[in-house]
């Protein structure tokens, strides 16, 4: 009887450790597969919605948000009368974005920025969070948005060649606030002017109806979601003659510098005296 | 038409709660909207799957109220009335395995009897909470990333891209690899509700009086350890893995099997 206990137990234990030994064979499977799964960066999402961290926490997929946006009431095309696609859509496999996840894509279809915001109160879980759209009196407000932020490559912008085109001025929402004309005078001809776009990321919602108007090929002007369209000067760059600047800083400390590198460990007279190559 | 009755009804379910869901998003109809991760019954009632809440509150995140309401409501329900009904009257992938398990039977797949010896039935706890950890240690919501259930169903709703491999996977796993091997061992969801419906009032009520011993029953069961007490007792099936699917009740040509309440049937 003794024995047959034993080996009762041995066997437990054997295949105890079995299940616990490939429980954790998953699990790093698992993980692996999640974390490199949530990785795309590059995807927009829709307006309200919480820092992309915090969003893939969050959001519970079920859809909601792309079903008010398809099934909106302003959906309607007025030329045919029917129902046009919708701008959100839900990530589906081969889209390389984290699966049932809401996104847009500005080129195909741009985020129209209705005032009563149908995608956002609709989301049970908080990932859309509606106080970020909503305005000091309460009201949901679109112009809060911050989806991305359009970015303008130059080099194949038609309108920094000389070429007459305002298509993307023209599109945006909130007009000579969020993309304004600068212009400037072409040397090249000595007669003409330039009438280039220029994109003010204070306003600028990143509902992508530039990228859709832009005429060329590939579009020139194109949404980026914030973290990667957006620089930081870090708190020792300090604009002195804007007080709303001085007060960003408050009481920082001088000695108290944040950005370590190479550079920083030696005082900026050893770059001469020193030859320091940096 | 008796030996197919509750197999009709529950594709007439699955079937039309899906058509209602798709409608909602093709046609605007505000019947039930979103997915099972979380809908909205009638335009005003929060529903969610409990554990998908639970991965998104194993992330850390705190999550929306409607979303806590809507899985109190689903998990009271199942609690109290359905069991484990949701995998075998509403979740899709259960059509899905239940054609790789017919196929199974067509082809004689089952006559050689294969002894998968480290996929147990209950590897499916494992994975369940193994899936809360991977989304606190990842910070999604796991089992969404690869979830068949609902990738099916929004595919179904949205189009489904290569989601549609997930489905086509499951269906060769389940009719080559392992019998009832994602619904009756793998899958985390069916383990939560299994666990939710332990003590819910239907259950399938076994009369050892007027049982034969054919053993139909057991040959259509997905989860067949269930009905230990086929030809032994009149007793009711308590285990909280069987899915109320009916079947058993189904194909039983004497009157043995059928649906019962709980109280009631201790009674008897």
């Amino acid at each position: 009887m003794a024995k047959s206990s034993d080996n009762n137990r041995r066997k437990f234990m054997a295949t105890t450790l079995q299940s616990v030994g490939l429980t954790a064979l998953v699990g790093v499977l698992w993980s692996g597969y999640s974390a490199e799964a949530k990785a795309a960066k590059l995807v927009l999402r829709p307006p309200g919605a919480l820092p992309e961290e915090d969003f893939l926490k969050a959001c519970i997929k079920c859809g909601l948000c792309a079903e008010a946006c398809v099934n909106r009431d302003t959906n309607i095309d007025k030329e045919t009368g029917k129902q046009r696609p919708g701008t959100l859509k839900m990530a589906k496999g081969g889209d390389h974005k984290l699966v049932g996840t809401p996104f847009f894509t500005p080129r195909d279809v741009p985020c129209y920025m209705c005032d009563d915001i149908p995608c956002v109160p609709v989301c049970p879980s908080g990932a859309l969070d509606e106080a970020s759209v909503t305005n000091d009196k309460g009201e949901l407000d679109i112009n809060m948005a911050q989806m991305g932020l359009a970015v303008v490559h130059k080099e194949s912008c038609i309108a920094y060649w000389g070429l007459q085109c305002d298509a993307c001025y023209r599109a945006c929402p909130l007009l000579d606030e969020a993309i304004s004309l600068e212009y400037q005078k072409n040397d090249r001809t000595g007669k003409h002017a330039f009438l280039l776009p220029e994109v003010h990321s204070d306003v600028c919602t990143g509902c992508g109806l530039c990228e859709k108007a832009c005429v060329t090929e590939k579009a020139a002007i194109f949404i980026l979601p914030r973290e990667y369209s957006t620089g930081r000067p870090g708190d020792h760059y300090v604009k002195g003659w804007d007080v709303k600047d001085q007060q960003r800083v408050g009481e920082r400390k001088m000695d108290e510098i944040e950005t370590q590198d190479k550079r920083s460990s030696e005082a900026p007279v050893d770059y001469l005296n020193k030859e320091i190559e940096y | 038409m008796k030996k197919v009755k509750y197999l009709l009804l529950r594709r007439i379910t699955q079937i039309g709660l899906l058509v209602l869901y798709f409608g909602a998003n093709a046609y605007g109809w505000h019947i039930l909207k979103g997915t099972f991760g979380s809908s909205l019954l009638f335009g005003v009632i929060p529903l969610a799957d409990p554990y998908t809440t639970l991965q998104v509150l194993a992330t850390g995140f705190v999550i929306g109220s409607d979303v806590l309401l809507g899985a109190a409501i689903i998990t009271l329900f199942y609690f109290v009335v359905g069991g484990r009904a949701f995998c075998s009257w509403v979740c899709p992938i259960n059509m899905v395995t239940d054609l790789a398990n017919w196929l199974r039977r067509v082809l004689k797949l089952d006559k050689e009897e294969v002894n998968y010896r480290f996929l147990k039935r209950n590897a499916r706890y494992w994975l369940m909470v193994l899936g809360l950890i991977v989304s606190a240690v990842v910070g999604t919501a796991a089992f969404e990333v690869f979830s068949p259930i609902t990738i099916m169903q929004r595919g179904i709703i949205f189009g489904f891209g290569a989601g549609i491999s997930v489905v086509i996977a499951i269906f060769l796993f389940d009719l080559f690899g392992v019998k009832n091997g994602w619904c009756g061992h793998l899958c985390p969801l069916g383990a939560a509700y299994s666990l939710i419906g332990q003590k819910s009032l239907i259950r399938v009520k076994h009369d050892h009086d007027a049982c034969t011993a054919c053993m139909e029953c057991k040959v259509v069961c997905p989860e067949n350890q269930v009905l230990w007490m086929i030809n032994k007792e009149s007793v009711s099936v308590t285990d909280g893995e069987c899915t109320n699917c009916g079947r058993c009740i189904d194909v039983c040509g004497d009157n043995a099997l059928g649906f019962s309440i709980r109280a009631m049937a201790q009674k008897k």
